[in-house]
């Protein structure tokens, strides 16, 4: 860890994530499991209401920011090569943006009304 | 320096000397379910994706999560997350400085493991009922 305070802070948002992601991920379970085997305007209307899509977006953002911090601290665990590192931290970043902007554009267009 | 492989040093014991334990076991299942979460969520990603798309491609997708195999898929990722959020609990719990009497730390090791089983079998006891 570099001596600038980052490690302090990567450990304090690992936990506030944590934290947020307890209620989260409870709404999601209930997300998903309230809608097994629905057919789509169901949740097409599910989302259209403004308390779930903010609760979707919410979750998206502190698990997605939690995942981050996550496999970068497994990445530097393991991967001791700094050039792999580097790709490692990189496609990281890469994976949490896809997956994030993929979430927000489908909650998105569903809030819309597609 | 650092980098400099050829010559013979010598390592400090790694996880393979130690007699495997429980809280050992856990904390590696906690990263594994962590890194298995990780790469998960973009299979909740595909199925929001799917339902903002078309009819014809959330029921192709539904579909996959109704068969045997999208099934075992989604059992596992329940798990694996209860299983971590249950392990992110304890691990918080210490953050404060607490609960590291031994006795302790061995009784949330098996509460979190059993706890995880319990709780999937519950939440796919629901969920089925929901289904029904």
């Amino acid at each position: 860890m570099s001596p600038d305070k980052s490690g302090t802070r990567h450990f304090w948002q690992q936990r506030a994530t944590a934290i947020a992601n307890v209620p989260l991920v409870l709404f999601l379970l209930w997300f998903i499991v309230s809608h097994l085997g629905a057919a789509r305007a169901e949740v097409v209307a599910s989302v259209q209401n403004p308390i779930n899509a903010i609760l979707l977006v919410l979750s998206f953002a502190s698990i997605l920011w939690h995942m981050r911090l996550g496999m970068e601290m497994v990445l530097e665990d393991y991967v001791h090569e700094e050039r792999w590192l580097n790709a490692g931290l990189l496609l990281n970043q890469v994976f949490i943006i896809v997956v994030g902007v993929a979430a927000l554009y489908a909650i998105f267009e569903m809030f819309i009304g597609a | 320096m650092a980098n400099d492989k050829s010559a013979a040093r010598p390592l400090s014991p790694h996880l393979q000397i130690y007699r495997p334990m429980l809280t050992m076991m856990m904390s590696i299942m906690h990263r594994i379910t962590g890194v298995g979460l990780y790469f998960g969520i973009a299979l909740l990603v595909w199925w929001l994706t799917a339902a903002s798309l078309s009819d014809g491609y959330f029921d192709l997708v539904q579909g996959f999560f109704g068969h045997w195999f999208g099934r075992l898929l989604l059992f596992g990722f329940s798990w694996a997350l209860i299983h971590h959020a249950l392990g992110g609990l304890r691990h918080l719990l210490w953050d404060t400085g607490r609960g590291f009497d031994l006795r302790l730390i061995e009784w949330l090791a098996r509460a979190n493991l059993a706890g995880s089983i319990v709780l999937t079998l519950l939440l796919w006891i629901i969920g089925y009922g929901v289904m029904a």
